[in-house]
């Protein structure tokens, strides 16, 4: 089991839950274990094509990392926008 | 008293007033977000907002009360299997049935509900249309920005997409084919490539209520009418400062009347000599009048953008709203004799709709 940090909407989304506790073996499989559990979250993480958002930034316990990350128990998975995306 | 649902790259702006009085904003929503558009649907009550998140992607949103919580509409996304995403939802449209609404955006997609906006689903019949492959989009993607219902007859409909042209269906949507005739894209070389791969950037298209085989277009270089339900088309533009602009308006009183807000040219997309002025026709575009009386008429260089131009009422009663990317908003309330501020520095606007206060 790895651990899902949410922040804002996404944590309302997710249940006004700030840390979920997922399998998955890599961040992308976490990312959709956490729509199947908190399906209201689908569409704003990963797009329709399950491709993660491009002002969205994932850290794997503190560093920047690929949606295709591979994730070992224990691990630290962030999900936060990117400064990128501000207008 | 009129409501104004005011779409900016800040937040849906709610405003109330009398015509000729600035107006209060009695609501805000979606603060930080660009609302692309906002329609109040006349039937319901009903508020449904399309709003682009940067982050986390475009959604459409209803409420029932405009300061009150709102939902996610459901079925807003493309076939999951696809190379594309949904990119922003362009404009929002009541349909000719009770409870249908239509949403039209990049790339090119148009959704439908019936519901009254609480779940979408995606028209196949244009997403797999086999000539997609050819579409090109205009600067601002490939983007369904008109949805022209027709008043009694939910079967036919005609968009717009920039810049794939117009697109007709007798049959609800089952079947799609190509309304172009007569649209000259003067951005093209003289001898033009093959219809299916003609890039024909519409850049507004609206359909008279009272005479619904009417529709008038403003064109990126060109304003023309069709009557014959949009199989064709005629040039309308002689007599305007400039047949380059975005939004259009049209009186449902009279079949012969549209507003257009002309830009100076497709490389200068400002109001042309410096002053405001939208212009009239009451004679279905074989003439134009300039209506500035309000307007600013000095140094006044605003981009008005293809969805900020809204209407309500009819006749002498019709009311005009037409917002800027300055921030600032405009509005008459007697079909454009006179014109008066409504709002003076609200975020850019990106679309307006009009209707009366509940």
């Amino acid at each position: 089991m790895a651990l899902v940090r949410l922040r804002g909407p996404l944590k309302r989304l997710a249940g006004d839950e700030p840390e979920h506790e997922l399998e998955g073996a890599t961040v992308e499989e976490l990312l959709r274990e956490l729509e199947r559990a908190h399906p209201a979250t689908s569409g704003w993480i990963l797009d329709e094509r399950g491709i993660l958002r491009r002002h969205i930034n994932v850290f794997l316990n503190g560093e920047l990392c690929e949606q295709g990350a591979r994730v070992d128990a224990g691990d630290r998975v962030e999900v936060l926008p990117a400064i990128s995306g501000g207008r | 008293m009129t409501e104004l649902l005011v779409g900016t790259k800040k937040g849906l702006f709610a405003l109330t007033g009398e015509p000729g009085s600035p107006f209060e904003v009695s609501a805000r929503a979606f603060a930080g977000e660009p609302v692309e558009f906002a329609l109040r649907d006349p039937r319901s009550g009903r508020v449904l907002a399309s709003v682009t998140s940067p982050f986390y992607g475009p959604k459409i949103w209803y409420s029932d009360d405009l300061a009150g919580d709102w939902q996610q509409a459901e079925g807003v996304a493309l076939p999951g299997a696809g190379d594309a995403a949904l990119e922003r939802i362009w404009v929002l449209a009541a349909g000719a049935a009770n409870g249908t609404v239509y949403a039209g955006g990049d790339p090119g997609v148009l959704f439908e509900s019936r519901d009254g906006g609480a779940r979408f689903e995606l028209n196949r019949a244009l997403w797999e249309h086999p000539s997609r492959a050819g579409w090109q989009p205009g600067a601002g993607g490939l983007c369904l920005h008109s949805i022209a219902t027709w008043p009694g007859d939910p079967q036919r409909l005609a968009i717009a997409i920039s810049a794939a042209g117009v697109w007709l269906t007798d049959d609800g949507g089952a079947s799609w084919r190509r309304g172009n005739e007569g649209l000259v894209a003067r951005y093209l070389p003289e001898d033009p490539p093959p219809e299916d791969e003609v890039a024909l950037c519409v850049h507004q298209m609206q359909r008279v209520p009272a005479r619904p085989e009417r529709l008038f277009m403003q064109f990126h270089g060109g304003v023309y009418r069709s009557d014959d339900a949009g199989e064709s088309w005629s040039d309308i533009a002689p007599g305007l400062p400039s047949d380059f602009g975005f939004p259009l308006a049209l009186d449902p009183a009279d079949p012969d009347a549209a507003y257009v807000i002309p830009l100076a040219a497709d490389i200068d997309r400002v109001t042309p000599e410096g002053r405001v002025r939208v212009y009239e026709t009451r004679d279905a575009g074989a003439s134009w009048t300039p209506r500035g009386d309000g307007l600013p008429s000095e140094d006044a260089y605003l981009t008005v953008l293809r969805e900020a131009f809204g209407r309500t009422g009819a006749g002498e009663e019709l009311e005009l709203y037409f917002g800027a990317t300055s921030g600032a908003l405009f509005g008459s309330g007697d079909a454009g004799a006179s014109w008066f501020e409504v709002a003076s520095h609200l975020p850019p606007v990106l679309s307006v709709t009009a209707g009366a206060s509940r």
